[in-house]
């Protein structure tokens, strides 16, 4: 269903954290941004479509401190909005917003860290675009830090701290479809498999409250109203957002997921663990009977890998990119 | 990241390095024309016994152990290296740099495996538990010496049993920055498969899944009052099997995983391979060569670590004797010189420190250490040597 296309070489090796690929398509200009977070650095590669040209760029995470520890990047990834697109990073200090190119930094947030360190990590890490005009970040305490960006310059604010996780958030996603019925706008993540379900607004609204089973789920997005959701224990689970039926429960991996994508136009899901292996599913929604049917399409296996991130670059799943801990390439694949 | 890893990279390096030391100790014993005549002289098993006595008491000093348990980020691979360069010269025993390089080496390399292949993250607890019931077993005819490490049992079930698994990843994924484009090949490796020729490790899609998992292979799908309506099996691309029993958190019991084992044996030597990991480091991290800025902080952190640190006064250099990790003295040197730039350990780099009190601490220190001629007999340990950062100071 896919073959192998020519990898794309990055400064440095991908460090092993979880959805550790930022893919940003940018039609007009006819070029690709990727991300791959290592250590303290996040690559940032420009590479054209015709696949002649690529540039390379290293961001380094802010330290306000110098006399402090490094600190360390849990995360990059893209915020689309209708405005604007962002370039969001998270590490252990705080959160730096760039313009999407990575040329100028336009934002910073320091995060409260202790003195000298505490037995809980203090860290950024769950990173989406919500709605119109909202960011949406995670920090290690369970709190979710939602910023209000406005659609040119640096005037970014914060605009609400959702306080409803107890353990650290892993991930957030925002409904993907594009569809204006859907109610909830973004799901959240923790370490203990929770998650939270959200409407957007002045003021962010609790929809839902879907339980964990004390193992963390690493990955989620939301689609058309369905959570998709991976977990340590390799598993995939599919609920309905608003209600919390679980439609659809896979036994998908035989290590612990740190990757899952959507292709919202075509209902394509990617997932990526530890296993070393990529799987493409496809997921039918019949709203009439309120089912959720998934059928496994295809496999690829990374030899000797660990995944950290994959996902597909384009809205229809027909390219899709792949991470290693390790490995210094961006690994991609096409529908043949 | 997480600010639980040092206890767990300390102790699991820790005790590869015990397991290194205690073969190369038994396989230099034993000169090879005798081997199978003469039995071992009784002086020669004596020192080797006090040799791990004396590195193992120093490692579970318990002044240095509460320092490695305070919450606290990861050590750079430099500050680390010269903890070990001090653990192992708290003994008689002497190593030259290339047999301390070599060495650092197949520790580390030893403990990224082990790291890379637990099936689950809390397992690299029970690596650490194998490690340490090794360590009791060199220490069981000494009690004071256990009673120091049962202690330490009780500290790690402690700190440890409680963690989430989210906790455990976090730990598991700040050990792999650690290890980050770390790619030296080890013989042992090599032969058994375990390492691809270009450094990096075979990581199986077969054999058992970790506790707690399901074998994949099955879609389950429901209908709105919780019923499965229908469930399809797909291909899993690999050959898996159910998982093994759990291991053992406790004081004592069955690990059931091997790694953190001795793989060591007399007949196993020990070897590293520089030659061609310097195309594959290539790809180092240039965000290295930045001026070092936590210089010091680690440096305060290593001065409390080392004060910590109770040093065996060797006497004098005569009553040392020097272990090679290597197979001939000829090797060792050519080692040493072959060695590629960019794997060199080399000394930490400490900036202009304004900080009077971290460097008189600091050289207090060193002071214990220079009091009864602790000197390498190898002119060659400047590299590595805490004194050679004071003299630049």
């Amino acid at each position: 269903m896919y073959h192998k296309e020519k990898s794309i070489q990055i400064k440095n090796s991908a460090s092993a954290l979880y959805n550790n690929l930022g893919v940003l398509r940018i039609a007009p200009r006819r070029l690709t941004y990727f991300t791959v977070v290592h250590a303290n650095v996040v690559n940032m590669v420009s590479a054209s479509w015709d696949g002649l040209n690529y540039s390379h760029r290293q961001l380094q995470s802010k330290e306000p401190n110098v006399a402090t520890s490094t600190s360390l990047i849990m995360q990059a990834a893209f915020c689309v909005l209708p405005s604007r697109d962002l370039l969001v990073v998270t590490s252990q200090k705080g959160i730096q917003m760039y313009e999407s190119d990575g040329s100028i930094m336009v934002y910073w947030h320091a995060l409260d860290t202790p003195e000298t360190p505490t037995a809980q990590a203090v860290f950024a890490r769950g990173i989406s675009a919500v709605w119109e005009n909202y960011i949406c970040v995670g920090v290690s305490s369970g709190a979710i830090l939602v910023f209000d960006v406005p659609s040119k310059g640096s005037n970014i604010t914060l605009s609400e701290v959702v306080e409803e996780h107890k353990e650290p958030i892993t991930d957030i996603a925002s409904e993907c479809s594009g569809s204006q019925e859907c109610i909830a706008d973004m799901v959240s993540a923790d370490d203990g498999g929770n998650l939270c379900v959200w409407k957007s607004g002045e003021e962010f609204q609790l929809l839902n409250k879907i339980p964990g089973f004390d193992m963390s789920c690493s990955s989620v997005k939301l689609w058309k109203g369905t959570v998709a959701a991976g977990y340590g224990t390799g598993q995939i689970r599919l609920y309905e957002a608003v209600t919390g039926i679980l439609h659809v429960e896979i036994n998908a991996h035989a290590r612990w997921i740190y990757s899952l994508d959507i292709a919202p136009f075509s209902g394509l899901l990617l997932s990526a663990a530890e296993d070393s292996l990529v799987r493409v599913w496809h997921l039918t929604l019949t709203p009439e009977t309120n089912t959720v049917e998934v059928a496994h399409l295809h496999n690829e296996c990374v030899t000797d890998t660990q995944i950290c991130g994959a996902k597909f670059c384009d809205g229809d799943g027909y390219a899709f990119a792949v991470t290693g801990y390790d490995l210094s390439e961006i690994i991609r694949y096409t529908q043949t | 990241m997480s600010s639980r890893t040092l206890p767990l990279l300390f102790i699991n390096l820790g005790g590869e390095m015990l397991y290194i030391l205690d073969q190369r100790l038994r396989a230099q014993n034993i000169p090879a024309d005798k081997a199978k005549k003469a039995p071992i002289p009784a002086w020669i098993e004596d020192d080797r016994r006090r040799v791990m006595n004396d590195i193992i008491t120093t490692m579970f000093n318990k002044k240095f152990l509460e320092e490695l348990f305070k919450p606290q980020e990861l050590y750079s691979k430099k500050a680390l290296r010269t903890v070990f360069d001090r653990l192992a010269h708290a003994s008689i025993m002497r190593l030259n740099q290339a047999s301390m390089d070599k060495l650092y080496d197949l520790m580390t390399m030893a403990f990224k495996y082990q790291v890379l292949l637990c099936t689950r993250p809390k397992d690299i607890l029970l690596v650490s538990f194998n490690h340490m019931d090794a360590i009791k077993d060199f220490v069981k005819d000494s009690p004071s010496i256990l009673s120091q490490v049962d202690e330490t049992y009780r500290q790690l079930i402690e700190m440890y049993t409680p963690l989430s698994s989210g906790e455990f990843q976090l730990i598991r994924q700040t050990l792999l920055i650690f290890f980050q484009d770390m790619h030296i090949r080890v013989s042992i490796f090599l032969k058994d498969k375990v390492q691809n020729s270009n450094g990096r490790f075979v990581l199986p899609t077969s054999g058992p899944v970790p506790y707690g998992t399901q074998i994949p292979g099955l879609i389950r799908m429901f209908s709105c009052t919780g019923e499965e309506v229908s469930r399809l099996q797909f291909n899993n691309g690999g050959n898996y099997t159910s998982p093994l029993r759990e291991g053992s958190f406790e004081i004592f019991g069955d690990r059931v995983t091997k790694l953190g084992t001795n793989m060591y044996s007399v007949s196993r030597p020990v070897e590293t391979h520089m030659s061609g990991t310097s195309k594959n480091s290539a790809q180092h991290t240039k965000v290295s060569a930045v001026p070092n800025p936590l210089a010091k902080e680690e440096l305060n952190l290593l001065a409390r670590l080392m004060g910590g640190l109770e040093v065996q006064k060797p006497g004098n250099a005569d009553n040392g004797f020097r272990v090679n990790l290597f197979a001939t003295d000829e090797e060792e040197e050519e080692a040493l010189i072959s060695r590629p730039d960019e794997l060199s350990y080399g000394v930490i780099n400490i900036q202009a420190t304004k900080d009077q009190h971290a460097n008189a601490e600091l050289a207090k220190i060193m002071g214990e250490f220079t009091e009864s001629g602790d000197q390498s007999p190898s002119a060659s340990s400047k590299g590595d040597d805490l004194l050679a950062m004071m003299d630049g100071l």
